[in-house]
């Protein structure tokens, strides 16, 4: 297992440089430098500015210079604003994006795989049909559509929640986290439904029946698990998903997380800060694609063997 | 009377048999949702094609005196703060919309199903070289990187295409691959390559046919997720761009003044999410029609 | 009053199609210490029969419609299984009455060890401690014969060979003490060996505990040893029931007779007067030393390391023009492999096949093309081995067009002609594989095989997928095309009955090995090798008489 998790980890190394090495060059080439947006601003000063974050130099000695930051883990300062590095501005919005992420998951997960576990224990009746036709209204209501009608009817009609923000109002983390986790939720949904049918379906479930267990035993202890295989497949790019769903959702809620942050370095060229993003989301996401891997070779205990080399 | 004319006789008069896509074709007809869905796409296609000539506004015709109006018999879906018909740039909005979706995707599906084909097929090394290239750039945050390519090269139609189909092509290859793989390991290609066919014969008589079901199946649920690709990023202003309107542009609009005038947010969503459901019951349809299991394995 | 006594049961499966009546009014019972077998063909209902009495069935779209199931249970009180409620026949199940299925592979759940699995019937339905259920999963791992039980309760089932898989589901069946076990078709998917052994623990269990045994078979020789009393049963209806002397020597019913008969049993028929022995001897195939490796790359990414599997390894046979070669050997001997290697589908590794002197291991590919014309394979599964998307008329079609062999003005003939050949109605040659019943299909597949008028036809396991009535038309039609055609066969199958009853000369192949060849009844009546005696003397015979000598012998 830890050889396994060893060379997934250095497999993991070359995705990185590729990731670092692309968004580097395409920064670079990107016509408009960070400083051409403001009007008046006197030819020396950009050159002194420019000294000063080093893009006089050719490009590849940024470059490796870059590198060298990187692997000491300071991602440089930031191009818009003076004197923060993004270090600074990334550990500060990820307490928050990383808060909604995880509430998201849950919802996610929870609401998720308990509906299509429930609909798959009854398929094609009503106990099947009501889950699932939610969950596809869940597919097709997209969240930067799903969280302006949550506003607009809990916020502003019913005002029974604050319309934005995060952590400044009782109850104003709830409408966020809905609203990233229910696209998700619904697709796990389907998901679950769709592995625990497959499961139901197999020999050995019979076999549980065949020796009298009751009904919730064989669900949990011998459906669940290898229905739960596709799901736990998912979760890796699902993580990858509410990352990018964050900047939409911390956008229309004014949360001051990353993925706010993100798109407006995207709009301002603030290079330094959008490589910095880059290289660390890529780096979580990979992570987490790789726990998911992780957890379908641990559960699955015909995999774990050819992990562990036995014959 | 010549022998093969009573035996061509015979071959007509013969039980007509019934082949599995006019089977899946019965099982489809079944399904009212999905004939639902397959009726709504259609009559979209239809009006995107014909909102020039049938719109009942110009796209740009502002009426500044009446401003923000509700539905009523002269606008049904209402008036933008300028006055604009919002029937008339939802109509518009729906030829970008499912242009992106159409065109997007078929940029993944030849990309993905020539990867695909050429790496199941062919095995080995080739096959371990590019799968392995396919899951790297899976691991890849895409996301992320169309958004840098939107701001970087400007926030232009055709490589919002090209970004797109670059993303959803990684899956279809994966699901041509494993299906190439599967028919590879049926008896039924054995046979044919111990009846000596050649490779050509093999690929087009025996392999493509039997892997157009789970192509079909996907290409239908690639549309709606690469609809939702572009709705989600002009709604975050890297997308489309004015004067070019599309769906995600109006509810990012919508969003804006949702407080006073809501009409100009749900009626947008509204035209987005009927559409994305239609894509997606009629792609549930077709899997079932076709009996498609999942990808996995 | 018998332990179980069924009348008129009756399931009916309500699909989109309309009512199949799969269980239709059938009366049966069984006591103590006794075993009823139930024989039928596929689809004949005799597991869904049996799976009623437990609810185990899907509903919907099974119903049970009607009938009593009276069954004496542990407080000696007598119960309708048909009218139980599903909880207290939870308790029922596992408890009082266990089952055995088919295929162990997929029976046991692959994410549990097999002490977990093996203890929950305990902890269920006996207020006993999970330590105390645990030592008792290891004294009846111990009783099925498995070896070192307290360490391989804590295995996974993959871990497991599949004559030892069987076994943990018959100790999983046995913990709680049952007095019913029901076993379906529980040695179907095992080699004759390990069938001979699982059949002989079950009897020899049965004994040791006096319980009642539901023996569902398709295989009559099978029956024959273990069953007193059988019922056959066809289309949802016993058809015939009595004891098993009754059944096999005084039968009454038409199809008990059919099914007898379609059971392949001794010699050729007509070899005495076997083609001349001059065409005999000219040999069309010759195999040098022929080896076939495979790399094994499974779990080789993380270990570096890669393991070799000689699937064939040094053999040497030939067969001569107009003879059939039967080739035996149980799964994984590598029988399938080196039909494969001689038609070069798999690549080989060393030696040499001389196909009518020309040696088929040296031919570029494309040299190799124009000889596929006369070189021909027949597959196991009729289900996989038709393109399902080409309807008979394009699968037979195409070889002939292919190669030139018709015109596009007469194609449509030829294919009639071969239709008339393989047995099939002409005027379905617009239809569809899914539109045919397993025999039909092999039939196409047959049809596709000697298109191209071959010499040679390798034919791999091709009824062991068929019902036996089945099998037995195919086999007729492989002896009628081979005769009337002369064609060169080597007949692949695990089935030491069929190919003695199709065979001219037998090699037996053990571990990728050729172990001996020899002319079918020299090499049945004295085999040389240990393996081969012992694989003979495992074959059930149709027999309950000398079934039971022979099982005699097998103890002393």
């Amino acid at each position: 297992m830890f050889r396994f998790i060893l060379s997934r980890l250095l497999q993991a190394i070359p995705v990185l440089l590729v990731v670092i090495t692309a968004t580097f060059f395409l920064v670079r080439a990107a016509p408009g430098g960070p400083f051409s947006a403001e009007k008046a601003v006197p030819p020396e000063v950009i050159k002194a500015l420019e000294a000063q974050y080093k893009l006089d130099q050719p490009v590849w000695q940024q470059y490796i210079s870059y590198l060298g930051d990187l692997v000491q883990g300071n991602f440089g300062p930031s191009f818009r604003y003076p004197g923060r590095t993004v270090d600074e501005l990334i550990y500060g919005g990820l307490p928050i994006t990383a808060e909604l992420a995880l509430y998201a998951m849950l919802v996610a997960i929870i609401i998720g795989v308990s509906a299509g576990v429930f609909a798959a224990l009854k398929p094609n009746t009503p106990q099947d049909y009501v889950p699932m036709s939610a969950a596809m209204i869940g597919i097709c209501m997209p969240s930067f559509l799903m969280g302006p009608l949550l506003v607009l009817v809990f916020g502003i009609w019913l005002e029974w929640l604050p319309v934005s923000g995060w952590g400044d109002l009782p109850g104003d983390k709830l409408l966020p986290a809905i609203t990233l986790g229910t696209g998700y939720a619904a697709f796990l949904a389907r998901l679950s439904r769709g592995g625990m049918l497959e499961v139901m379906s197999q020999d050995y479930i019979r076999t549980a029946r065949a020796k009298g267990l009751p009904e919730w035993v064989v669900v949990l202890k011998h459906g669940l698990r290898g229905g739960l295989i596709p799901v736990v497949a998912f979760l890796g790019p699902a993580f990858a998903g509410l990352l990018s769903g964050s900047f939409v959702v911390e956008t229309i809620f004014q949360i001051p997380g990353l993925g706010r942050f993100y798109v407006q370095a995207a709009f301002n060229r603030d290079y330094t800060m959008i490589l910095g993003t880059t290289v660390f989301f890529a780096t979580l996401i990979i992570l987490f694609n790789l726990l998911s891997d992780i957890i379908a070779v641990w559960i699955n205990p015909k995999l774990r063997h050819q992990v562990q080399g036995g014959s | 009377m010549s022998e093969p004319m009573t035996l061509d006789n015979s071959f007509q008069q013969a039980e007509k048999g019934t082949s599995l896509w006019q089977d899946a074709w019965i099982r489809l007809r079944k399904n009212k949702l999905a004939l639902f869905g397959l009726g709504v796409i259609v009559f979209l296609c239809v009006i995107a094609l014909l909102t020039p000539f049938i719109a009942p506004y110009g796209y740009e015709e502002q009426d500044l005196v009446l401003g923000a109006s509700p539905p009523s018999a002269a606008h049904w879906l209402g008036t933008d703060i300028f006055g604009r018909d919002m029937l008339t740039r939802i109509m518009y909005g729906s030829r970008v919309s499912l242009m992106v979706g159409f065109i997007a995707t078929g940029v993944a599906l030849i990309i993905g199903v020539l990867w695909g084909t050429i790496a199941g097929y062919t095995g080995g090394r080739v096959d371990a070289v590019m799968m392995r290239l396919v899951d790297i750039l899976y691991a890849l945050p895409f996301m992320i990187f169309i958004i840098l390519l939107m701001v970087i090269f400007g926030r232009n139609i055709l490589l919002l295409f090209l970004a797109i189909g670059a993303v959803e092509w990684l899956t279809m290859a994966r699901i041509v691959r494993g299906q190439v793989l599967s028919l590879r390991r049926q008896e039924f290609i054995e046979a044919a390559v111990s009846l000596g066919l050649s490779r050509w014969t093999i690929i087009h008589r025996h392999l493509i046919p039997n892997t157009l079901g789970p192509v079909i199946v996907y290409t239908t649920l690639t549309i709606p997720s690469v609809m939702l690709l572009e709705a989600f990023l002009s709604f975050l202003g890297l997308g489309i761009q004015p004067p070019q309107s599309s769906w995600g542009l109006l509810i990012s609009y919508g969003v804006e003044t949702m407080e006073e005038y809501p009409w100009l947010l749900i009626f947008p969503g509204l035209a987005l999410s009927i559409t994305l459901f239609a894509l997606n019951f009629l792609g549930d349809g077709l899997r079932d029609a076709l009996d498609v299991r999942s990808s996995k394995d | 009053m018998p332990l179980l006594e069924v009348e008129n049961l009756t399931t009916h499966f309500h699909t989109r199609d309309g009512v199949v009546k799969a269980v239709d009014g059938i009366n049966f019972s069984v006591d103590n210490g006794e075993t009823l077998a139930i024989v039928g063909e596929s689809g004949s209902g005799k597991s869904v029969a049996c799976y009623s009495l437990l609810n185990l069935i899907p509903q919907p779209p099974g119903k049970i419609e009607s009938g009593t199931a009276l069954f004496e249970d542990c407080h000696q009180q007598k119960k309708d299984l048909l009218q139980t409620s599903e909880k207290d026949l939870q308790k029922i199940r596992g408890n009082d009455v266990a089952i055995i299925f088919q295929d162990p592979m997929t029976s046991l759940n692959p994410y549990l060890t097999v002490g977990e699995q093996l203890i929950e019937p305990l902890i269920y339905h006996h207020d006993i401690s999970r330590q105390k259920a645990i030592e008792r999963a290891i004294e009846i791992l111990g009783e099925v014969g498995i070896v070192e039980p307290e360490k391989r309760i804590h295995s996974y089932p993959h871990e497991f060979s599949g004559g030892m898989r069987q076994r943990v589901m018959i100790a999983m069946a046995l913990i709680t003490e049952p007095k019913l076990l029901i076993c379906d078709e529980p040695t179907t998917a095992l080699d004759v060996t390990t069938q001979a052994q699982i059949l002989r623990l079950v009897k020899q269990l049965q004994q040791q505990r006096n319980i009642a045994v539901i023996f569902i078979s398709h295989d009559l020789a099978v029956v024959a040893g273990v069953a007193d009393k059988v019922a056959v049963m066809k289309d949802g209806c016993i058809v015939e029931q009595g004891s098993v002397e009754d059944i096999f020597h005084r039968t009454q019913h038409e199809y008990t007779k059919k099914l007898l008969a379609s059971i392949p049993e001794g010699a050729k028929p007509g070899l005495a007067t076997s083609t001349n022995d001059s065409q005999k001897n000219d040999t069309l195939l010759e195999v040098r030393e022929l080896k076939t490796y495979f790399q094994d790359h499974s779990g080789g990414w993380f270990k570096g390391g890669k393991k070799t599997i000689k699937a064939v390894e040094d053999v040497s046979l030939n067969i001569k023009r107009g003879e059939i070669l039967g080739l035996v050997g149980e799964s994984g001997s590598g029988k399938s492999t080196l039909g494969r290697s001689i038609l070069q589908l798999v690549p080989t590794t060393n030696g040499s096949v001389l196909f009518d002197n020309t040696n088929l291991t040296q031919l570029s590919k494309h040299q190799m093309k124009s000889m596929r014309r006369r070189m021909q394979m027949i597959f196991q599964d009729p289900y996989a081995s038709l393109n399902p998307r080409m309807s008979v008329f394009d699968t037979l079609g195409e070889p002939l067009l292919y190669h030139g062999l018709v015109t596009r003005r007469n194609v449509i003939e030829q294919v009639l002609t071969l239709m008339d050949e393989v047995g099939l109605a002409r005027s379905a040659i617009r239809k569809y594989p899914h539109e045919f019943s397993g025999g039909q299909r092999q039939r196409i597949a047959i049809g596709r095989a000697i298109a191209t008028k071959p010499e040679l036809v390798i034919a791999d396991e091709p009824v062991s997928a068929l019902d036996v009535t089945i099998q037995a038309q195919i086999l007729d039609l492989i002896l009628t095309l081979v005769e009337k055609h002369n064609l060169t066969m080597l007949f692949i199958s695990h089935d030491l009955s069929v190919v003695r009853y199709i065979a001219d000369r037998v090699a037996v192949m053990h571990h990728g090995k050729l172990l001996e060849v020899g002319n079918t009844e020299t090499l049945f009546a004295n085999p040389e090798h240990d393996y081969t005696e012992k694989l003979l003397s495992a074959i059930p015979v149709a027999d309950p008489t000398k079934e039971r000598e022979r099982q005699l012998a097998a103890l002393s």
